[in-house]
């Protein structure tokens, strides 16, 4: 050991350097930030500005109106993708909870193994692929498009992203919890339920809103499936079902059966088209779009934090 | 060693596999009635799981199976005739870090008794109130049952879990080091629980802490594995004979410190 191991060396020059690098590093990652924000807010307020003119009352509440004319709404296609985003919700979260839990106990079988897989499969075909496969199973069978046709592909776009979401907030929550209900006496089934899924509840309810987010936003596979309908109203449907006695059944199938319109496939259409009119009420449907799953994502949050300053008191 | 006291449970010549490995080794224990008997041992030397397999915690392991037999009340608890949720009900267990369901104070504890087909309020009231009693917890927590479990301070949480194992009135009761996770004072608190507890309850508890077996145990098993890395029961006796006048080097080279 040398005797002042400090002595030869320029200390200050050292910290100065240090300091100097620092900054760098911080000022690149400041770049970074405002690079991924800039184009985000961008959008935002893009959309905001070219869309605000349009919407009003009608825009949610009236059907759209002959080409080239003023007014009118799209309530058609907002009801369509609630219609078709509840038909997905209902068939694909059970569907992909159990899924999940299945491969949180049997992720070694082959049978988890292969769910597993197929799930990644899934996950990474394009949606068209998907509406394609939707027209094929859904479609051409009953020889017309439906609102249902559309719910099944956007459930099947929403099954993997589900899964894997539910399955890695499960296997997050404490092995010991888990042993402590069977401990109990309590069944898997019951310990699932009761413990298992509650533990995992915020995790899992992010996962479903970026599932959900997707499938309001997914164009291609309904255009195979929904196909669009400018007539789609369903409070229109129940007012003539009632007015003709009609059952609730058949009540249902007439929402479910039609051609239906979506939010973003009348983006879609109407953008492309020659009148400023539709042209203009197509960012009004972006806006729409946008608001819609910015709602979403605001009302899970908020159900999730009055939870939890419920049960913390 | 007092031969007449009554006999709770019992294991015969134990060996517990994990597929191919052998984790504990022919291991013969007794386990007296409403005595607390504690194991003690190195890590690693299969006292956790001769503990879970008393109450066959260890068939949720893919690949683990027993050799031997683990009688309770002298029936075999492996018999084909025993349901695995009866000995579960009858014995309870606690586990080394404190595991509040999420959910309510109040559902927490009556969760087992509700599993069983209870259902009537003011039955299940009565079951919290006592069994809340039983775990020293009620006068820290009688106003806010509705809160949830997890909002509890560590020691509350055991005490909590405790609470809600004594909730089905088993009677064996199963702790996995349960002071561990705990700071001084909470882990005083449980031990002086534990003292109340066996009253009524018949208790098995793991623990690293060779003062706390001293403290609270009536009986001590020593632990230790074998070449082969299979725990082994190298003596078993009354708590003070195991601390002052051991009859095994083994035990006497642990208890001083000499290893382990």
């Amino acid at each position: 050991m040398q005797e002042n191991l400090f002595a030869q060396i320029d200390l200050p020059r050292v910290y100065r350097r240090r300091r100097w690098i620092n900054n760098i590093v911080l000022s690149l990652t400041g770049v970074a930030v405002a690079l991924a924000v800039i184009p985000l807010l961008w959008i935002i307020i893009y959309v905001f500005i070219k869309g605000m003119g349009v919407i009003n009352l009608d825009f949610f509440i009236h059907l759209p109106t002959a080409m080239g004319q003023e007014g009118g709404g799209v309530t058609n296609a907002i009801q369509g993708t609630i219609v078709m985003v509840l038909v997905a919700s209902v068939i694909a979260i059970p569907l992909a909870l159990l899924a999940a839990f299945y491969l949180l106990f049997y992720a070694e079988t082959w049978l988890g193994r292969a769910l597993k897989f197929s799930t990644d499969l899934l996950a990474g075909v394009p949606s068209i692929v998907i509406g394609l496969f939707g027209y094929a199973l859904f479609v051409v069978p009953f020889k017309h498009y439906s609102a249902l046709a559309g719910g099944l592909v956007l459930a099947m776009i929403m099954l993997p992203v589900v899964i894997r979401s539910a399955e890695e907030m499960l296997k997050l929550v404490p092995k010991e919890l888990r042993e402590g209900s069977l401990a109990l006496g309590a069944s898997e089934w019951k310990t699932s339920l009761s413990v298992l899924l509650p533990a995992a509840l915020e995790g899992i309810i992010t996962g479903v809103m970026l599932a959900l987010a997707r499938a309001i936003g997914e164009t291609a596979p309904l255009l195979f499936t929904a196909l669009g309908n400018e007539h789609y109203n369903v409070f229109d449907y129940v007012k003539q079902g009632v007015a003709t006695n009609q059952s609730l059944f058949e009540i249902l199938h007439k929402i479910l059966a039609e051609p239906t319109d979506a939010l973003p496939l009348t983006l879609w259409k109407y953008a492309q088209q020659p009148y400023p009119e539709r042209v203009a009420q197509s960012w009004g449907v972006a806006l729409v779009l946008m608001l819609l799953v910015l709602l979403l994502n605001i009302g899970a949050r908020a159900w999730l934090a009055r939870k939890r300053r419920k049960s913390y008191g | 060693m007092t031969q007449s006291l009554p006999l709770k449970m019992e294991t015969r010549e134990l060996s517990v596999f994990y597929k191919k490995f052998r984790a504990v080794n022919g291991v013969s224990m007794p386990v007296y009635e409403h005595k607390v008997t504690a194991i003690i041992g190195p890590s690693g030397c299969g006292k956790s799981t001769l503990l879970r397999s008393l109450n066959r915690m260890n068939d949720l392991v893919p690949g683990s199976h027993i050799e031997g037999d683990i009688l309770l009340d002298g029936q075999s608890i492996y018999d084909a005739g025993v349901d695995v949720v009866d000995v579960r009900r009858r014995v309870g267990m606690v586990f080394q870090r404190p595991n509040p369901f999420p959910m309510s104070i109040y559902d927490n504890v009556v969760y087992g008794p509700r599993l069983y087909g209870i259902k009537k309020k003011a039955v299940l009231d009565e079951i919290v109130e006592s069994s809340l009693r039983g775990a020293a917890l009620w006068e820290d927590v009688k106003d806010k049952l509705k809160q949830s479990g997890m909002a509890l301070s560590g020691g509350q949480q055991q005490r909590l879990c405790i609470a809600r194992a004594i909730a089905i009135q088993p009677e064996v009761l199963l702790m996995d080091e349960p002071a561990s996770a705990l700071d001084p004072i909470a882990t005083l608190r449980i031990e002086e629980l534990i003292q109340e507890l066996k009253r009524n309850y018949t208790i098995v508890i793991v623990t690293h802490n060779m003062q706390q077996a001293a403290r609270v145990s009536d009986y001590t098993a020593f632990m230790m594995m074998n070449e082969e890395r299979a725990g082994e029961l190298v003596e078993f006796d009354e708590t003070p004979v195991i601390f002052t006048t051991p009859k095994d080097q083994r035990t006497e080279d642990y208890i001083t410190g000499r290893f382990g």
